[in-house]
């Protein structure tokens, strides 16, 4: 199912936590709304659920609008972050509860649901622990019923609200992979809420970046890594290198001084020219548009970075650059930095 | 707490047990041939004072009453005892208190029940008024809530002569009493039901409704089951206090016997006749129903810890 969300805006007494914010999210695609805490994505999660209602705007499923529906008539399924499991139910009854609570026509008998429940729990590699309780359980395991609960009741759309964020590192990666062939094997629309950019780069189709209550992008994990569209992306994305700088008719300078670096077509004014540490070499002083003092080296795991002095209209700056292992670099020593690529946004 | 001790020279400094290592105590500083003093327990001598201060109090002040009620009840022999408890006006009074209890605490059960799930599961204009309101049985004396009734609905009280129009008996009769006891005895549920309810938030209630179930079913199903031990050590303490209500209850009973008399008021017109056996008799039964609620809520305090969790 898609789903189209259009001009939705949705404030909290002075706090606008959504500023006019359209996506499409098509069939069957796993999109991640990806963003620092208070850029608005659990609240658009919330608002495409039906948990929260917009102040201006309109959601809809396959064309049609949802806002007129309550949360129990969307049929979403909602993983919640810290999975507000049924404490004192069993993991079996937790997960029959969307069926139990069905009425009419719909209600199955007995032993359907028995059957949908354990195929749904080996579905999720947990049908051992379906008489446990949820204070009896890891949070990974945790996680997996709240996963199967949710899909009990046949979702047409898949939400998780920050779905790994409670467990360790090593757990997350696993159930990140597990997630990613669970979604192949049963395609369903799913939005998935993260602050965590690894986790969002590696299991979505698609990637929503939000900050302040806005899209900042939508692209495919490649897309906003390689080509963020707005300084923000670039920040909050991956690692950036920032530079300070001054566009004039079409090139960058410091101070007076010509960096011989492309302006990419910002108009006048003082600029940040972003880019990735491995994409900024040490060079030559002589020949680099950026030269400073090594002020310091650290090295760890397979990285090793260095603190580099440079000179700035307001006081020194310091920059961390990215030193490539087999190249020694002793403190004090003056180096080039030579960014090959890098974007240019305003200041 | 008293348990984990951990001073920096050594992994487990253990009391006395330097005299079993020479060696170590030779070459280890001053400071530590000396037993570890523990910085969060005090003295053995205070400890033990503390104690046996605490108890004493407690002893002179809550136990010694205790057996002195029992003692006075069983003075002239179990006869006299039980003759004093199938006496007419001392049958009636506990026929009038249970009904009492069992009309109040049903009602503040579903006030208590409904008051704390507005108050912890939405947000509105007022809340926290309602929060004061629910308090103030608390910080009024039950006298002055007997009296109101009075005022209100009295001889010549507020409504009184249109309820005489309507021969409608409050004042002096069950509904004054019932209404009294819900006035004094309406914080209990509530207050124990509200921190409760706040701490364990709306998710489960949201999933629930995002599952499909309906607002009365996610109540029934979710919130409900979530706080029926809250809710059962609440309605533990509204019953001994609705039984043991002496106050408000006193101003509007009219004090009829065999009619408007409580156990409370029973026992005050029995003394106040020097009819000790009798009196301290039915006190009994108030101290034996403190003791019961004190065992259940014991235990119910092990559940609640759990529902906590």
């Amino acid at each position: 199912m898609s789903i189209d969300v259009v001009g939705v805006t949705k404030r909290f007494k002075s706090f606008t936590a959504l500023d006019n914010v359209s996506l499409e999210i098509r069939s069957g695609e796993l999109v991640a709304l990806l963003g620092p805490s208070g850029s608005g994505k659990t609240t658009l999660l919330r608002i495409i659920a039906g948990l929260d209602w917009p102040d201006a705007g309109a959601v809809r499923f396959d064309g049609e609008d949802a806002l007129d529906r309550s949360v129990r008539e969307r049929n979403v399924g909602f993983v919640f972050q810290h999975y507000a499991l049924f404490r004192h139910m069993s993991v079996f009854e937790n997960v029959a509860f969307g069926l139990r609570v069905r009425r009419g026509a719909d209600k199955l008998p007995e032993a359907a649901i028995r059957a949908k429940v354990n195929e749904l729990l080996s579905l999720v590699q947990i049908d051992w622990l379906a008489e446990r309780y949820p204070a009896q359980l890891s949070g990974g395991q945790r996680q997996r019923v709240a996963l199967a609960r949710a899909l009990a009741i046949s979702p047409r759309v898949l939400l998780l609200d920050e779905p790994f964020g409670a467990l360790d590192a090593k757990v997350r990666k696993e159930l990140r992979r597990w997630l990613r062939h669970l979604h192949e094997e049963l395609p369903v629309t799913s939005v998935l809420v993260t602050h965590d950019q690894e986790e969002a780069l590696e299991l979505a189709d698609r990637v929503v970046v939000m900050g302040r209550g806005k899209i900042e992008q939508v692209g495919t994990p490649a897309d906003v890594y390689d080509d963020p569209a707005t300084a923000f992306v670039h920040d909050f994305i991956g690692e950036t290198i920032a530079f300070p700088g001054l566009a004039r008719s079409g090139s960058l300078y410091l101070g007076d001084r010509a960096l011989g670096l492309d302006a990419q077509g910002l108009g006048d004014g003082p600029a940040r020219i972003l880019a990735r540490p491995h994409d900024v070499e040490i060079a030559d002083p002589a020949a680099s548009p950026f030269a400073g003092r090594v002020l310091a080296v650290r090295t760890f795991g397979p990285n090793r970075r260095a603190d580099v002095e440079i000179a700035n209209d307001g006081g020194p700056l310091v920059i961390e650059a990215a030193v490539p292992r087999d190249q020694s670099l002793d403190v004090g020593t003056k180096v080039g930095l030579k960014p090959h690529r890098y974007k240019v946004f305003a200041a | 707490m008293t348990g984990t001790v951990v001073t920096l020279t050594e992994p487990h400094p253990v009391r006395g047990a330097s005299e079993g290592l020479p060696s170590a105590v030779a070459e280890a500083p001053a400071y530590t041939a000396r037993a570890p003093r523990p910085v969060n327990t005090e003295p053995v001598a205070v400890r033990v004072a503390l104690t046996a201060v605490a108890l004493a109090f407690l002893g002179l002040f809550i136990g010694l009453p205790l057996v002195v009620v029992f003692v006075e009840a069983f003075k002239h022999g179990l006869g006299a005892y039980l003759d004093a408890l199938v006496d007419p006006d001392a049958l009636a009074a506990i026929r009038l208190t249970l009904l009492v209890a069992l009309i109040s605490v049903s009602a503040n059960l579903v006030f208590g029940l409904v008051a704390s799930w507005a108050i912890a599961k939405f947000d509105f204009a007022g809340k926290t008024f309602l929060i004061t309101l629910i308090d103030l049985p608390f910080s009024v004396s039950p006298v002055v809530a007997g009296l109101v009734y009075v005022l209100l609905f009295g001889a010549q009280g507020l409504f009184g002569s249109w309820l005489q129009d309507w021969d409608i008996k409050i004042i002096f009769a069950l509904p004054g009493i019932v209404l009294a006891t819900i006035f004094v005895t309406f914080p209990f549920v509530a207050r124990e039901l509200i921190p409760l309810m706040q701490e364990q938030g709306t998710a489960e209630e949201e999933a629930a409704v995002s599952l499909g179930a309906s607002g009365l079913s996610t109540f029934f199903r979710v919130t409900l089951p979530n706080v029926k031990w809250a809710l059962l050590y609440g309605v533990l303490l509204c019953n001994a206090r609705a039984m043991g209500e002496f106050g408000a209850v006193s101003v509007v009973s009219g004090h009829i016997r065999g009619l408007t008399n409580t156990m409370p008021l029973h026992i005050e017109i029995l003394y106040n006749e020097y009819q000790f056996v009798a009196s301290f008799a039915v006190a009994s039964l108030l101290a034996l129903l403190a003791l019961v609620t004190l065992i259940a809520k014991t235990i119910l305090e092990h559940r609640l810890a759990e529902e906590e969790r």
